[in-house]
């Protein structure tokens, strides 16, 4: 098979799955083992590339064009490739894991749910391999009305109203700020691929570049870049396989995926004359507020929210210090915070599903009922904050020594207090699971079906691996870094 | 031979079709003959169009008495253009009718529907591919008047005062148009109006154009129900049947705006004084005030066909915004903006037909839980309500990315500003439905009728389908005018 199918398979792979997921709603073990397959396939289909990708080719496919000039193109460059990996790995995994919550839950509308979710990945996927910028809105957006069904799963008032602040807010900046800012480029620089070293370089004055910096970054509301985060927390009413894969992977990833698209591979960081000074403090004010917001969060998943504002402001700040090692480590870290937070979010799922408990304060010594799931938990947790052996380390280390290499103090003082807070928001929950006497009362419950402890598991593990099988993620990163100026 | 007579016939075949099945009376044979003359027309004007592609402008002489002596029909792109859209949504239409009026209508009734849309239908395509100002207005009124029997075989007894309504707006549009062509037979002493255009340049006098102009404007203005004299509008959407509806929301105003575009831009061509007057600028203002507006206005409408009635004033909007840009986008973002609001709304209005036929209520109040019931035509104004707020992907989004374009090309940053955020807007009523019907618990007195039969179905759907189409493959609905619209710009426009 030809590279250029392949780009077409993985698209058409989970939209092919979703059609036949909705045909086989009466039996639903052959419709989670369709789900499995699409997810397995889905991976492989995405892994072939990888030789060609790290050999250098670049492959790519030009379908129609909707616009004069502008195609439906896709181009698989090294980080697009990283985040295509890590969102179908962690699809075949949570698949596994949503088995055993949407059944263990006996939740309604499951093929719906397993629909959406293939949809939600076949937009992924055309995020991550996304050629030019038409094609990446019209994914972009694309993921944001098929996510909509999973956040309003449960149909309440409250699904309701998680809906609204999701679509409302996400739809909002998409529409108001990065619509105008795709056809500002394309009538500044007559191109909308994206090329190393970016497209606008002598286009646009230092004022009109940073403004048009700042409606694309605003537009990109998935990356949560503060005020335009308060969807995230809002889509936690949804079913928490659906928080873990979308909302702290698919969907916030193709978020500061597309920033650091946008900022490498449009603006080529600085060669635009954009100033960047700006989005550095508002991602330093991001990080920090929102691990402060954390921290007094007493529902776990709402907890598991603001971490993930925060650590995605870690990228967008990464990319703002404009040193090669920044991109490089902000690159990375779209791969060890998604393993991390997931874990983390089907931990929170396991613990709900089996003592339908949600607040922090109310997980006293259940980690003597639930040794994987709060040993995975805390794994988890080592990775946000950045220990090792756990993954999030690495990146951390690389935001560090890039920041300390453009001697940006802010940046660096950023990043430790906000490694405290880290440590502050999570090290007591581990600390109460564990040290903590169960409270008199308290019902009687093991681990969570085996899915889902085996999911759990299995990204936790991930988590910790990842270090010692570093070399492919850290060489795509550094294959992204290379196309930076 | 018969394709050098194709522009006649294209109006002629449906023309007599309609005293045809008044001759038959029987209303299965009625239905036989309408779908066929829809099918035809549509058949003619894709060969029509092709044969524009390949050779130019087609001029044809009716009666072989030359221009312009005689009356020409004309068929450059643009109206080739119209011709389709017209044709197709009657096309597709007919076979929604089979079922649809049976059950609207009586069935001794049925056969003057038919009748009646077949002459709207001549008369409709009649504007588009006419080259003499004065045979547009014996069209327009051709169209006008069957439009107004359409309207009031609706079945409740409101039916007849929006009829009643729309008639008395209808007569005086049409009226302030032909004393705004008699102005100008007077100047130039031609009906032809190509002819018109090149004489108009050599007249000195300025005030009776300006006021040919004027009458003009505001007689296709209430046709086109641009917006302060959109009023007869919403309540004609909501009480005509459905399939009446769908077709005028997806025809009859397209067509008069485009009467207005080859005003503007044909017959006003070479006469730069006029471009002194602010006539561009008012026409941007009203358009934008009925953006803003109907769009506030539709969020708070309870009756889905009034939601979307309103809608379209708004969406009109859009439409003559862009020629009031006067500039290659903002031109493309309105005949772009014909076809894909005319398959939006065409598909919208279908589908809230098929809902009144199996629910009997289109009230939004009435209708929670629809998605449960309905699954098909929910997910379908699903679709076609994404469309019309423009989401990237859909026929919609090409409208908005030419408006946006168009309005940062001339720097105006509030004008892409207001496109944008009243799209949100279009977001806001679309998820009213949304909300309604997929996160409510059904409505105990929601009858359980489950979906229309297929004959209603995959009309709607595929105009549901072509929403997506059309904003991917962009050949026909941007390319095929684009470069007609270039020339139209170029050659000036009031």
């Amino acid at each position: 098979m030809t590279a250029e199918s392949t780009i077409a398979v993985a698209v058409a792979l989970p939209l092919g799955g979703a059609a036949l997921l909705a045909a086989c709603h009466r039996a639903p073990n052959l419709r989670e083992t369709v789900t499995l397959l699409t997810a397995t396939a889905l991976f492989l289909s995405v892994a072939s590339l990888l030789p060609a990708v790290l050999a250098g080719e670049r492959p790519s496919l030009s379908l129609i064009e909707p616009f004069r000039g502008i195609a439906l193109h896709f181009r698989v460059e090294p980080f697009g490739l990283l985040f295509g990996l890590v969102a179908s790995a962690l699809w075949i995994v949570s698949s596994v894991y949503s088995i055993g919550y949407m059944r263990g839950n006996d939740e309604a509308h499951q093929t719906r749910f397993y629909v959406c979710f293939a949809l939600a990945l076949a937009t992924t996927i055309g995020v991550a391999f996304a050629g030019n910028l038409l094609t990446l809105l019209i994914f972009y957006e694309a993921l944001t009305f098929v996510t909509y069904p999973l956040v309003t799963h449960h149909g309440d008032d409250e699904a309701r109203r998680g809906g609204r602040t999701y679509l409302g807010l996400l739809v909002l900046t998409s529409t108001a700020f990065l619509f105008p800012a795709v056809v500002w480029t394309w009538l500044a620089a007559g191109t909308l691929d994206f090329v190393p070293g970016g497209v606008l370089a002598g286009h646009l004055s230092e004022t009109q570049a940073t403004l048009l910096l700042a409606l694309f970054m605003f537009g990109i509301g998935k990356a949560a870049l503060m005020p335009f985060h308060r969807w995230l927390p809002a889509a936690m009413v949804a079913p928490t396989p659906v928080s873990a894969l979308l909302h702290a992977v698919a969907v916030v990833k193709a978020g500061v995926f597309a920033v650091v698209k946008v900022a490498v591979f449009t603006f080529g960081l600085g060669a635009s004359g954009a100033s960047f000074d700006w989005l550095m403090y508002l991602a330093g004010f991001t990080v920090l507020a929102a691990s402060l917001v954390a921290l007094r969060s007493d529902n776990l998943k709402r907890r598991l929210a603001y971490s993930t504002v925060s650590q995605l402001s870690y990228i967008v700040l990464a990319i703002a210090v404009l040193a090669p090692l920044s991109v490089v480590a902000a690159a990375l870290h779209v791969a060890t915070h998604a393993v991390g937070k997931i874990t983390l979010f089907f931990a929170a799922g396991a613990i709900y599903t089996v003592s339908g408990k949600t607040e922090v304060s109310q997980l006293d010594g259940i980690g003597r009922r639930m040794p994987w799931t709060m040993a995975a938990f805390a794994i988890g947790a080592l990775s946000i904050i950045g220990i090792p052996p756990a993954a999030g380390f690495l990146s951390k280390w690389l935001m560090f020594q890039g920041a300390a290499d453009a001697g940006n103090w802010t940046v660096l003082a950023v990043l430790a207090v906000s490694t405290l807070l880290n440590a502050a928001y999570f090290l007591p929950v581990v600390h109460a699971a564990f040290f903590r006497p169960l409270p008199a009362g308290d019902a009687l419950h093991g681990e969570a079906p085996w899915t889902m402890v085996a999911a759990l598991t299995v990204t936790a593990a991930a988590t910790v691996l990842l270090p010692f099988v570093d070399a492919v993620p850290l060489e795509l990163a550094r294959l992204l870094a290379g196309a930076a100026p | 031979m018969i394709a050098e007579h194709l522009p006649a016939l294209q109006v002629v075949v449906p023309l007599l079709s309609a005293p045809a099945i008044v001759l038959v009376r029987r209303h299965r044979a009625a239905w036989i003959i309408a779908t066929v003359t829809s099918w035809a027309a549509l058949a003619m004007a894709i060969v029509l169009a092709m044969r524009v592609a390949d050779l130019g402008t087609i001029s044809y002489a009716i009666g072989s008495w030359a221009p312009p002596w005689g009356i020409e029909y004309r068929v450059d792109a643009l109206a080739a253009f119209v011709l389709v859209l017209v044709s197709l949504m009657g096309a597709l239409a007919m076979p929604y009718a089979k079922v649809s009026i049976a059950a609207e209508l009586p069935e001794e009734q049925e056969y003057l529907f038919y009748a009646m849309y077949c002459l709207c239908l001549a008369g409709l395509l009649g504007i588009a591919i006419t080259g003499d100002a004065f045979n547009l207005f014996v069209f327009l009124e051709i169209s006008s008047l069957s439009t107004y029997v359409l309207i009031a075989l609706g079945r409740r007894r409101q039916a007849l005062s929006a009829a009643y309504q729309y008639l008395v707006m209808g007569t005086i549009g049409a009226t302030f148009y032909v004393i705004g062509v008699g102005l100008l037979y007077l100047m130039t002493g031609t009906l032809n109006m190509a002819d018109m255009a090149q004489r108009l340049a050599q007249v000195d006098e300025l005030r009776p154009l300006i006021a040919a102009l004027a009458f003009i404007t505001v007689g296709i203005g209430l046709k086109l129900a641009l917006f302060p004299l959109h009023q007869w509008l919403p309540n004609a959407y909501t009480h005509a049947p459905s399939v009446v509806t769908a077709f005028l929301a997806a025809t009859a105003t397209k067509v008069s705006v485009y009467v207005l575009i080859r005003f503007y831009f044909t017959v006003f061509a070479q006469t730069p004084r006029l471009h002194d007057l602010p006539f561009r600028e008012l026409l941007m203002l009203l358009s934008v005030v009925a953006i803003v507006s109907m769009s506030l206005v539709a969020l708070f409408q309870d009756e889905l066909k009034r939601m979307l009635a309103y809608s379209s004033v708004a969406q009109i909007g859009y439409i003559t915004l862009g020629i009031s840009l006067t500039s290659p986008s903002g031109l493309t973002a309105a005949t772009t903006h014909l076809f894909n609001h005319g398959v939006t709304k065409g598909a919208l209005f279908l589908l809230v037909g098929v809902v009144a036929l199996r629910c009997g209520v289109t009230r939004l109040s009435q209708l929670s839980g629809l998605a449960s019931r309905m699954p098909v035509t929910a997910f379908g104004i699903v679709l076609a309500g994404m469309s019309l707020i423009g989401v990237p992907g859909t026929a919609g989004f090409v409208t908005k990315w030419y408006l946006v374009r168009a309005s940062l090309e001339r720097g105006s940053w509030w004008l892409a500003a207001l496109v944008v955020a009243t799209s949100l807007i279009a977001l806001g009523y679309v998820w009213r439905f949304v909300e309604t019907a997929y996160l409510k618990e059904p409505d105990a007195e929601l009858p359980r009728a489950g979906e229309a039969p297929l004959w209603m179905l995959i009309p709607a759907l595929l105009l549901v389908a072509s929403c997506v189409y059309f904003g991917l493959e962009t050949s026909f609905n941007v390319g095929y005018v684009g470069e007609a619209v270039r020339l139209l710009v170029r050659q000036g426009g009031a």
